[in-house]
């Protein structure tokens, strides 16, 4: 059983994939029922084992290809954090795409891709060696591509051309410092860290930087965050499923996994990259905030608050103390909720009252009041009001930066909070407090169809809850503490 | 082993290892014959000849040795001897599954019921000289003396050469005779070569010559010669100019065979010539220039890929490109029987990247033959909104083009994950950039086809594609991922016999 429960996982996502692929364009109730299935079954599976990791079992299947290239599937605690996360957010954004895709042309297609999305983002949180990280990552990367060039228009075409231009140097920069690192060191597994001292300094730092590169794509680590923005010429739920789980987490979570799992603390800190990385995080911060307070779209905006906000997980993690690293993981989590839940409104926006703009919001919020609720919601989260989940990550943040001597740290996530307000504030500003604009003579929104007015709600539900009960037992702060005190404490 | 007891393998498998290189050559015989039936000739060849691979491949396999067989009981040097390795099985599966693909797209193009009819000449010739250039294949896959190598190449030049002339149209006929002069110019090459080693040690079995007692200044020539002699007919930069223009020019099917098989046909002897015959040969500067060319040919193949507005020209520049890989082998590998502790790796990593290219290509090259079909062309522009028309085909193409771009999960992503390794693992970093930048040239002229093929407009004026059609180069695809999914079966087999210059594991 411990070896088939990760294949498993692993074929619910693959196997709705690969059978949509083949499924006519009209078979709308084969396709739905197929992806919710599997989703379902994927979250029960997901469930069982979040049980059972928790009493400290370890899921493990090893697929030799050739000597050093072991395709290694483990699932740990840190593995499940993303596993579970990704598995509940794809249940959730499958019955928002079925609703909001209804009957348009090449859905077969665009469900397919999706899984496959969904099965690679599972597959590298799985991956327990180097290597099988990177398999997955480009099976990332080119199963996204053709969910980001969905539309098939001039912009979307542009936005996939840039997806790539980043992408795929950053997946050589990837194999390449894997495969320099371990010519020294022989294939390297999480659960066993090598010792790296084979590599002189100067080379340890060339090989963390190509790292950084490489997974800083993914995570849009300024200056390489510039496909995001651009992404954004994607169908809504796409949008959703790269900001909050799929793609940006992929490199953030990759991140994490190269500082603990592959340096460890000590050598990290011995060589002074972490400091640099965490610098580079705290620019990013800044950076991402200032460039969304400029943008006019409502999509736009929210994609430069995720180069912004994603960029805390890499934060956390680079700054090695324990509660930052809580903070951080922590993040991983809430930033996905929230930020999903945005996304699922700037799409039922879209899509029910035709905005795109953010000065259309003007009084939006009494015709289409769940939404709207969802909406602020998320964005009071993001900005971090207690007791919102984004302030539980900013407040293990800020003591994991004070705990590590970077004081700085705590200055960083004030301004980022302020810029954050500066940012959101407005939105529901307009959205509650504007009159409904006079002119146009529109009919008002169209009703939302439930199938795109729940999935925010309980994404917004859960961002709420998160936050309130993160001291209970079942929270994720509750699961990023057992990661740490079990995998990162002596 | 003993030599006598590698010489009597059960009857079965010796008649069976006889009958891949007999049955092909009796096919062409045949086909000549049955005329308009050559098809039926051919796709009967394909079943018995699988059937006798099958024999052969899996006594290999189960002995983990390989299976020799001396015809005629006359052992080398009087006798000609056949043998079938972990490599020479590898490389006649593959040319099985690349030659299955082309028979059955040739039978829409050339059979008895094709659409137009075909024309005549093309028609009676396409299935002999297929046949035979299957033939010349297996024959040089099998045999291990240089001589009889050299009728297997010279018998593969001229299927080779007529197959791209067969259309008749005037470039076409230039191109063969392009073609031509290269060829010859590297059969002449290498004869020569052959026969120095000939005069200096009265053999070219190339065991025998591996015993040798080195001759000097005579060897170091006849290395420099076959060397040359093959580099030409693997078109390794800067002997390239005849390939894009014939593969280009050759009606498609034809064109997976000549991209996909050919050129590793002569590759194949080089390695038996480097790593089999003349190990000792410590030149540190031949395997250098060998790789540095090859460098070139991925930059330059991949450079030139970019600038073509023809789908058939641009996957024949990629051949350039893809070719020179392999001749990272030598650095890499090691020409020299001081076997390095990453030797193995390099050797079977090329092979993989043999192995999968073989497959991606022929399953480009047919997928441009439904395209041609189709739309009655082959301009970049007249691809656009294709997946519409042709779904399945357009799938194999996207699968291909992973392949050529060396992506995971691939035989061609093993390939490189090994030939890496090998180069990371003795610092030379160089060859590590060359695979690695390569594979994202290979990703940005690949872009273009790709997009245009899955462009949002529909097509008008199509000529209508059956599924069974598409699925042929989907085959062929599918086949070059399965290698990179389940690599670790055929990594084992590519060992088995494997020269003991690429010898030592990677641990």
């Amino acid at each position: 059983m411990t070896a088939a429960l990760p294949v498993l996982i692993l074929f619910s996502s693959l196997i709705a994939s690969l059978v949509t692929f083949f499924l006519p364009q009209t078979a709308h109730g084969t396709r739905n029922a197929l992806n919710l299935g599997c989703a379902l079954l994927k979250l029960g599976m997901v469930a069982f084992m979040l049980g059972e990791v928790a009493q400290g079992t370890i899921y493990e299947m090893r697929l030799p290809l050739a000597p050093g290239l072991d395709l290694l599937l483990r699932i740990d605690a840190l593995s499940l954090l993303f596993v579970t996360l990704s598995a509940f957010l794809w249940l959730l954004t499958t019955i928002y795409a079925i609703a909001y895709f209804g009957t348009k042309p090449e859905l077969s297609r665009f469900f397919g891709f999706f899984s496959l999305c969904v099965a690679a983002t599972t597959g590298l949180a799985m991956a327990g060696n180097l290597i099988s990280f990177f398999i997955f990552y480009e099976l990332l990367t080119l199963s996204t591509w053709p969910l980001v060039i969905h539309k098939q228009d001039r912009a979307s075409l542009a936005a996939g051309r840039s997806y790539l231009t980043f992408s795929l140097p950053g997946s050589a920069a990837l194999l390449v410092a894997i495969l320099w690192l371990e010519s020294a060191t022989g294939p390297i597994e999480f659960a066993l860290p090598a010792d790296l001292r084979a590599h002189g300094d100067a080379s340890l730092r060339m090989i963390f930087a190509l790292f950084i590169a490489g997974l800083g794509v993914k995570a849009a680590l300024v200056p390489l965050h510039g496909w995001l923005p651009a992404a954004m010429a994607a169908p809504a739920p796409v949008s959703a499923l790269l900001h909050a789980v799929a793609v940006v987490k992929a490199g953030a979570f990759g991140i994490v996994r190269v500082i603990y799992d592959v340096f460890g603390i000590a050598l990290v800190e011995e060589l002074r990259v972490g400091i640099v990385l965490a610098a580079l995080a705290a620019v990013t911060i800044i950076w991402g905030s200032l460039r969304a307070l400029q943008q006019t779209e409502v999509k736009k905006r929210l994609a430069f608050s995720t180069v912004s906000q994603v960029a805390y997980i890499v934060l956390g993690a680079a700054l090695a103390g324990p509660f930052a690293v809580i903070g951080g993981l922590v993040h991983l989590v809430h930033q996905g909720l929230m930020k999903i839940t945005l996304f699922f409104c700037a799409g039922v926006y879209q899509e029910c009252a035709d905005i795109s703009e953010i000065r259309q919001l003007d009084g939006i919020g009494a015709r289409m009041p769940l939404t709207s609720l969802c909406f602020s919601l998320g964005a009071l989260g993001m900005i971090g009001i207690p007791p919102m989940a984004g302030f539980v990550s900013k407040f293990y943040l800020g003591v994991g930066g004070v705990q590590s001597g970077a004081a700085w740290v705590v200055a960083v996530l004030v301004a980022s909070s302020l810029l954050n307000s500066a940012y959101f504030l407005p939105l529901l500003y307009r959205i509650w407090f504007r009159p409904v604009p006079v002119e146009g003579g529109s009919s008002g929104p169209r009703a939302t169809p439930p199938g795109i007015l729940w999935p925010p709600v309980i994404t917004a539900a859960a961002a709420l809850a998160v936050g309130l009960f993160a001291a209970s037992a079942f929270s994720p702060l509750a699961w990023a503490t057992l990661i740490v005190e079990r995998e990162y404490l002596p | 082993m003993t030599a006598t007891a590698a010489m009597t393998p059960p009857a079965l498998v010796s008649l069976a290892l006889a009958l891949v290189v007999a049955l092909p050559l009796l096919g062409a015989l045949l086909a000549v014959v049955a005329g308009r039936r050559g098809g039926a000739v051919a796709l009967a060849t394909l079943g018995a000849t699988g059937a006798a691979l099958a024999v052969v491949v899996f006594s290999v396999a189960r002995d983990g040795a390989p299976v020799l067989m001396a015809l005629g009981g006359w052992a080398p040097p009087l006798g000609i001897v056949l043998r079938a390795d972990g490599l020479a099985g590898a490389f006649l599966c593959m040319s099985w599954l690349v030659l299955g693909g082309v028979m059955l797209q040739g039978l829409h193009r050339f059979g008895p019921s094709s659409d137009p009819p075909a024309e005549t000449r093309a028609g009676f010739a396409f299935w002999p000289l297929v046949l035979l250039l299957w033939g010349a294949l297996n024959a040089i896959f099998l045999s291990r003396d240089l001589f009889n190598l050299y009728v297997g190449l010279e018998l593969l030049s001229l299927a080779a050469i007529a197959l791209v002339a067969i259309e008749r149209k005037p470039e076409t006929i230039a191109a063969a005779l392009r073609y031509m002069v290269f060829a010859l110019m590297g059969s002449l090459l290498y004869l020569l070569g052959a026969a120095l080693l000939y005069a200096a040690h009265g053999t070219l079995d190339t065991v025998l010559l591996a015993a040798r007692t080195p001759a000097g200044l005579p060897d170091h020539m006849a290395a420099a010669l076959i060397t040359a002699g093959l580099a030409v007919k693997t078109a390794l930069f800067p002997f390239h100019a005849w390939l894009p223009p014939a593969h280009a020019g050759a009606p498609a099917p034809a064109s997976a065979l000549l991209s996909g098989l050919v050129p590793k046909a002569s590759f194949f002897i080089l390695v038996q010539v480097w790593f089999g015959a003349l190990p000792d040969m410590t030149d540190p500067a031949m395997p250098l220039v060998l790789a540095s060319l090859g460098a070139v040919a991925v930059f330059y193949g991949g450079i030139m890929a970019l600038r073509q507005e023809r789908l058939k020209q641009i996957i024949a520049y990629s051949t350039v490109a893809q070719l020179g890989y392999l001749f990272l082998i030598f650095p890499l590998a090691g020409g020299d029987s001081a076997a390095q502790p990453w030797a193995a790796g390099a050797w079977t990593g090329a092979m993989f990247h043999a192995l999968s290219h073989a497959l991606a290509k022929a399953s480009m090259f047919l997928c441009a033959g439904l395209w041609i079909t189709a739309a009655g062309h082959d301009r970049l522009n007249g691809l656009r909104g294709m997946a519409k028309a042709t779904p399945i085909a357009a799938f194999a193409f996207g699968l291909s083009a992973i392949v050529l771009m060396g992506l995971p999960p691939s035989g061609a992503f093993t390939a490189k994950y090994l030939m890496l390794t090998a180069a990371f693992a003795s610092g030379q970093v160089i060859w590590a950039a060359v695979l690695v930048l390569g594979g994202l040239l290979a990703a940005i002229y690949l872009y273009r086809p790709l997009v245009l093929t899955f462009a949002r407009d529909m097509p008008e004026g199509l000529t209508a594609i059956t599924r069974a059609a598409q699925l042929v180069p989907l085959v062929l695809a599918a086949a070059a991922i399965l290698l990179g999914l389940a690599s670790a079966a055929p990594f084992e087999f590519l060992q088995i016999g494997r020269p003991e210059a690429a010898a030592e594991g990677l641990e």
